[in-house]
């Protein structure tokens, strides 16, 4: 095939891999559309010489590949990891020894990321920790170069892969897949930078908004009209732990699956996208409070802001709001007042 | 003196998902023994206790990426079913019903043709079948990445999946599926149009995939009838039974076990695919013992007793010398079972598969015979489900539960049988513990030396001369359709 401007020479050679995760953002990412992931790697010029579920290479030939990449003789453009990098038990990196070769998987990544130009951690477990790292962390899984909020990981602090990057976390549980393909189509025109990433080295073409822009809930947030009980219509900030006022992500202005997001789903966002998103430190679907009055405001507004406007906008709720926000589908539609009778 | 058979280890073994090892001992041409290891240890049973109830549900589809919804299902069924003795559980309203039923078949679908395309079909393109004479068309069509399927599937793919947008939100890892039914109310409107998403997915089901319409494929009833329907047509599946033919995969991987189903898509009259027991040694159908259920760790990495699910907790520990896996070794009344779409239609009686285990007892080719057949099946149960929806009546009940007790949650994933057990305390998880599909295929040897499903199904498999990843071992391994990540969890 021809390739459009932009595109580089020579295939990009991509190597992905999954530790400890669910393999969820792989699934995800074969929900790419217009065009599919096929066309649009395509479109990249990128070449998969290894992909734990889509390539034929298995068993001896698949270790020929990675070990050749480890060893720096198989040059690797993209190296993808997928999941968290696992450190128990007791440090050992028993927890994942990698198939066929009885050794830490924690091993294989760090070998190949020695040599790797560019470095995606695709999704939060490999950004880091993720869910996997949830529940006291039993396993010791962290991410690539943070574990947690605390710079490290496997790669430690200050890491910069050979091009000069460093790892770009394209966090999220799961990635929506245009997110990735954003970013490999870039690195492949070369045009990604430090500076079109955020401070946790995540793509800004994703994370220069927040999940509440765009939210299809976002006039019942002007008049604090909240959702009682999940599947309610209104804002489920005050009472059912929704974070999409301070959670990075374009998830109401992209849509997931066609024209889906959580909150169009009827439930809150958990902001996936940032570190220690798995331990919120109460449930998911609640919103802690003190004296009735929500503790994760919008990061950026003062508190006593909040509460005066919060007082003022529910004293001049409409009945519209008020009525269809604890109801599944609306009670009272918008009327035109010109008709008669509206 | 017979010659020591040699060994081989198959990893990373790919096109599964998640993690797999397979051992083998062989001898001269063909496989003697299989030991199968799950090497990703990540802890969820353990991760749970000890968290608020309803967490469960955030956390729950997060064991696996590829059956998210399953996992929802069986967790949001066992949340709902902590209730007082002798108390009926309380179903969801109707429509939650649907839109669960709509949201678990969009998934299971998926799997079954992402299998079938991504996963199983590339090793026909294999360098080994070079000198066949279906050879060159399989390659064209089927070779990973680059054969002319993939550019179909997966935009039939996306599309059937934007029924989740609709649906859920968001897949992977949605939180519609609640205890009292679905959080998305679906509207009139959004009701035609999740009509017209299924209609763009049977299009390619009747043209792409069976070159025949859904209902004439559902109706097969032999495997006489089967070949002789695929004779001559078109089409990705009568292209695998002309291979699957010429390599004889119906005495392929057989193994004669009990096949066991949980149940599959709730309603009124109960479910569309039963719960219940077909043993395939003698041909008969039973009911299922849920209770007969235990986990067997003697050969697992943990420490601690097996047993029932609903008591035993058992923790990681990889001092157990007999040891070789991270799967734990579920057995019903102490016998191993399969799972998976076959067991499913044994269950359901479907005359076809029947037919095909009765002649040659479980094998690949059955195994993959019951996963396309059922595509068809479930997407017109789908159109059914979709038209049921009454827009104006609801989708969940949100009627308080109780936070003390002990439930399970069974239901099926694409792949077979799954299960949670929890206890609440005071509004708290304080058991865990879950027996995934692949747990009972993938499953390791139990204390009496028995070997799992495909230990058993490996044995016998042919080694073609100079083979280093035996071929008959990807087909036998993959007619499993195995979810490492959920096994050991």
């Amino acid at each position: 095939m021809t390739y459009p401007a932009g595109t580089p020479t020579r295939p990009l050679r991509l190597i992905w891999l999954q530790s400890g995760g669910c393999g969820g953002c792989t699934l995800s990412l074969l929900g790419q559309q217009e065009p599919d992931l096929v066309t649009a790697l395509r479109a990249a010029h990128v070449e998969v010489l290894w992909h734990p579920s889509l390539s034929e290479a298995t068993g001896a030939e698949a270790r020929a590949i990675l070990d050749a990449a480890a060893d720096g003789t198989q040059p690797v453009d993209i190296l993808c990891l997928e999941g968290s990098v696992i450190h128990g038990p007791n440090g050992t990196g028993g927890f994942h020894l990698m198939a066929g070769t009885g050794r830490p998987m924690r091993d294989m990544i760090g070998a190949i990321a020695a040599h790797a130009t560019h470095i995606i951690a695709v999704g939060s477990c490999a950004a880091f920790g993720g869910i996997t790292a949830g529940g006291g962390n039993a396993v010791e899984a962290g991410g690539l170069a943070y574990n947690g909020t605390r710079a490290g990981g496997l790669l430690g602090a200050g890491f910069r892969a050979r091009g000069g990057l460093p790892v770009i976390n394209i966090a999220g549980c799961p990635i929506h897949p245009g997110w990735f393909v954003d970013t490999i189509l870039q690195l492949a025109g070369g045009t990604l930078s430090a500076a079109d990433l955020d401070e946790w080295e995540r793509p800004l073409a994703y994370t220069s908004q927040l999940v509440h822009h765009g939210c299809a809930r976002n006039e019942y947030y002007e008049f604090k009209a909240s959702a009682e009980e999940l599947g309610d219509l209104g804002c489920m900030m005050e009472n059912l732990g929704c974070k999409g006022t301070q959670a990075r992500a374009d998830c109401n202005t992209r849509a997931w699956n066609g024209s889906g997001s959580c909150l169009t789903g009827g439930y809150p966002c958990i902001n996936c996208t940032a570190p220690g998103f798995e331990e919120p430190g109460h449930s998911f679907s609640a919103t802690p409070k003190i004296s009735g009055i929500p503790i994760g405001l919008p990061t950026d507004m003062p508190k006593a802001w909040f509460v005066a406007l919060a007082s003022l906008s529910k004293a001049a709720t409409p009945r519209r709001l008020k009525e269809n926000a604890a109801r599944p589908t609306p009670a009272i539609l918008p009327r035109d007042r010109r008709k008669e009778g509206a | 003196m017979s010659e020591k058979p040699s060994r081989l280890i198959l990893g990373p073994f790919n096109r599964v998902e998640g993690d797999l090892e397979v051992r083998l001992d062989i001898a001269g041409d063909h496989v003697e023994g299989a030991r199968v290891t799950s090497p990703l240890y990540r802890g969820f049973e353990a991760m749970l206790v000890g968290r608020p109830a309803a967490d469960a549900l955030t956390y729950a589809p997060r064991i696996c990426g590829i059956c998210s919804v399953s996992q929802s299902v069986a967790a949001a069924r066992a949340l709902a079913g902590v209730r007082p003795a002798g108390l009926e559980r309380r179903l969801p309203p109707a429509n939650g019903q649907h839109a669960i039923n709509l949201v678990h078949a969009v998934e299971n679908i998926a799997d079954h043709i992402t299998h079938f395309y991504l996963f199983f079909m590339p090793d026909f393109a294999r360098a080994t079948y070079a000198g066949e004479p279906w050879h060159e068309a399989a390659a064209g069509r089927f070779t990973a990445l680059k054969g002319s399927a993939a550019t179909q599937i997966l935009p039939a793919r996306a599309g059937l999946m934007n029924m989740m947008g609709v649906l859920a939100g968001k897949w992977p890892h949605t939180l519609s599926i609640q205890p009292g039914g679905s959080t998305r109310a679906i509207t009139r409107a959004e009701q035609a149009r999740l009509r017209l998403m299924l209609a763009g997915f049977r299009s390619f089901c009747e043209n792409t995939l069976f070159a025949a319409p859904l209902e004439a494929v559902a109706a097969i009833s032999s495997r006489e009838a089967l070949y002789d329907w695929a004779q001559g047509r078109g089409g990705d599946f009568a292209h695998f039974l002309k291979i699957a033919q010429r390599l004889d995969l119906a005495r392929s991987g057989v193994t004669r076990l009990r096949h066991i189903a949980f149940g599959a898509y709730a309603g009124g009259d109960g479910p569309l695919f039963p719960r219940g027991m077909f043993d395939a040694g003698i041909g008969a159908a039973g009911p299922l013992p849920i209770g007969a259920i235990t986990e067997d760790v003697s050969h697992a990495w943990y420490a601690g007793e097996g047993g029932a699910p609903r008591h035993a907790a058992p923790t990681p520990d990889m001092s157990n010398p007999d040891a070789y896996s991270w799967c734990k070794a579920p057995r019903l009344g102490g016998n191993v079972a399969e799972v998976g779409a076959l067991s499913r239609q044994l269950v359901a009686g479907h005359p076809l598969l029947r037919d095909y285990v009765a002649r040659d007892g479980a094998s690949v080719e059955a195994r993959v015979v019951a996963r396309v057949i059922e595509v068809a099946l479930v997407v017109m149960a789908m159109e059914h489900w979709i038209a049921a929806i009454d827009p104006a009546a609801p989708f969940q009940d949100t009627r308080p539960r109780l936070d003390t007790g002990d439930a399970m949650g069974l239901t099926e994933a694409a792949r077979g049988s799954l299960g949670h057990w929890l206890r609440l305390d005071g509004g708290r998880i304080s058991h865990y513990q879950i027996i995934a599909p692949t747990t009972w295929n993938f499953s390791p040897r139990d204390a009496q030396g028995v070997p799992g499903p495909l230990e058993q199904a490996l044995v016998g498999a042919p080694i073609r001369a100079g083979e280093t990843e035996p071929v008959s071992v990807q087909h036998i391994v993959r007619s499993f359709d195995p979810c490492m990540v959920c096994t050991v969890h």
